[in-house]
């Protein structure tokens, strides 16, 4: 017994160094954050007290990279691209598996197929295309992520879906429901656990997003946040003290909501990855 | 009967026209601009066949170079983040103290996006590695970045500090299907660790494993963030992946209809890989 407790230690402490060797790369960035360029040139490993604190790196770094404005972008686009994504794809893909018709299939495997298109391949037309169709904005962005969201998150309800009696419905269709009422009031309900795997899979993605918002948003007020540290990074290269804030603030974010939503995000990534 | 088709098309037809619109039709528009001499602003481009095909695979081409840089990253990764993500599933499980604080840890960095991550490690690699190599008086850890090889390194480090946790993950769901009572009749018949190791756990595992390697070989092969972010191809595009380097012979030097070409090589690739995943997953289910 003594031997395994012995073994369970070492496990425990391996364990632990190796966390903390994880962690380190974004703990040196943070407290470099708090120093003046000078105190990051002359260790980068102390701690920042004394002459060389400097927290208005800070203040400087929020304001140049117009934060809250940046914030409130990712935001929106974020929030509502989930929310278009998981309306029209759970109505689609219910429709798609209780209509049994050859065409119902073709259209379910070419959005399955579709999963083996990166993204890289269509790029250049797509930019093309969207500036004849004046979608070359936000709203044009959400359209796009519906577009790129839609394989992965049908195959995901349609896998669900196919699991769920279809007695309920026809209960409700013959107590006079039109379909919407059935989807909306009987079926949608039922989705619960899958709709937060697609929620949580597709703000990830769209929050986390550069090349896209790169390609398709052309005005500074419309930046997201990865699409403003890039180009606060290009301004400022080697401005390190100013960096490293802007780093640490573009962080938060995500960081804050991985805390609350830890359990959600690691079985949701985890359902996404199998299928 | 028409009432049904109806019906059909309301709930279908929005996603549907949607993904035509924004998938489809581009991914046809590319194959066609494949082989043109699109230059990004003449809306009727000439059609030249297959000379851009000729052309990215002419010999010492930057689109060859590319190409090996990415398969060696790949090969690379495909090992570092499946063994260290695999050690690190085996950790955690083995009953240690503070294990649900350990794998919120390890599972972190996946979170943030790739274009951040790689500013972060561009700040460790040039300040803290040269800072840490002055200090301990080893040259190797000097000049970060700033050649092909830690250029490469670098990206292999990055890519491994953010997936391995991913990894583990899929791993620990895969270990804790594994039947305890196995186990134990394999410790009554005295069997040692390495010997469960290797005749019980990694054998049961395996169709893990297959989801694994390829998630992250397929990964690797589409990585562009962290390229652009970390070394930005640099130094003189040695470090330049094959999606920069499609976005580079496009919005840098205007070949539009050369990019095109090595996009739809990019997704011949991707696509191979994609559906040998499927085939071996699809195989290891009949098995089981």
């Amino acid at each position: 017994m003594g031997r395994k407790n012995n073994k369970r230690t070492i496990l425990s402490v391996v364990a632990i160094i190796l966390s903390a060797i994880f962690l380190s790369p974004l703990f040196i960035v943070l407290t470099n954050s708090f120093k003046t360029r000078k105190g990051i040139f002359l260790d980068v490993l102390s701690l920042p007290f004394g002459e060389f604190f400097n927290p208005i790196n800070y203040v400087i770094a929020f304001e140049r990279l117009n934060f809250l404005n940046a914030f409130k972008n990712s935001m929106l686009i974020t929030v509502i691209s989930v929310v278009v994504i998981i309306i029209f794809t759970s109505s689609a893909a219910w429709m798609l598996v209780r209509t049994k018709s050859k065409m119902s299939t073709f259209i379910f495997f070419m959005f399955a197929g579709a999963m083996l298109i990166p993204f890289q391949s269509v790029m250049l037309p797509l930019v093309r295309w969207m500036g004849i169709l004046g979608f070359l904005n936000p709203r044009g962005l959400i359209f796009m992520y519906l577009g790129f969201g839609s394989s992965l998150s049908i195959i995901l309800y349609h896998g669900f879906i196919k699991n769920i009696p279809k007695e309920l419905e026809e209960a409700a269709t013959i107590d006079g429901c039109n379909k919407f009422q059935v989807f909306w009031y009987i079926v949608f309900p039922l989705l619960k656990p899958i709709t937060m795997t697609v929620a949580i899979l597709n703000s990830m993605w769209i929050w986390n997003d550069f090349l896209l918002p790169q390609l398709v948003i052309n005005r500074a007020e419309w930046h997201t946040i990865p699409l403003r540290m890039f180009f606060f990074f290009g301004q400022f290269a080697k401005e390190w003290d100013l960096g490293l804030a802007g780093l640490t603030i573009s962080m938060i974010p995500i960081i804050v909501f991985y805390i609350f939503a830890q359990r959600y995000i690691v079985k949701g990534l985890m359902e996404g990855s199998i299928k | 009967m028409k009432n049904s088709k109806f019906w059909f098309f309301t709930f279908v037809g929005p996603v549907l026209v949607t993904f035509i619109i924004v998938v489809i039709i581009p991914t046809l528009m590319g194959i066609y601009f494949s082989f043109t001499n699109w230059d990004g602003i003449n809306h009727n481009p000439d059609w030249i066949g297959l000379s851009n095909y000729f052309a990215i695979f002419e010999r010492g081409g930057d689109f060859l170079d590319s190409f090996v840089f990415t398969a060696k990253f790949a090969a690379t990764t495909v090992v570092t983040i499946n063994l260290i993500g695999f050690g690190l599933a085996l950790l955690v499980t083995g009953k240690i103290k503070y294990s649900n604080a350990v794998r919120s840890v390890f599972f972190m960095p996946n979170l943030i996006g790739g274009l951040i991550l790689g500013f972060v490690w561009q700040f460790i690699f040039t300040n803290v590695f040269s800072h840490v190599g002055g200090v301990l008086g080893l040259d190797f850890l000097q000049g970060w970045l700033a050649t092909t090889a830690t250029g490469f390194w670098g990206l292999v480090i990055v890519m491994t500090w953010q997936l391995s946790g991913y990894m583990m993950i899929i791993y620990i769901a895969a270990l804790q299907n594994i039947p305890k009572s196995l186990i134990e009749a394999a410790e009554i018949d005295g069997a040692t660790s390495w010997q469960k190791l290797t005749g019980i756990t990694i054998p049961l595992v395996a169709p893990a494993l297959t989801i694994g390697l390829f998630l992250t070989l397929s990964n690797s092969f589409k990585l562009f963030d962290q390229n652009l972010s970390l070394t930005g191809g640099g130094p003189f595009n040695s470090t330049e992946m094959l999606a920069l380097n499609i976005f580079r012979t496009a919005f840098v030097f205007s070949q539009f209809g050369r990019a095109q070409a090595k996009a739809v090589v990019f997704l011949i690739v991707v696509a191979i890989i994609t559906l040998t995943q499927i085939y071996f997953s699809k195989r290891k289910e009949v098995e089981m």
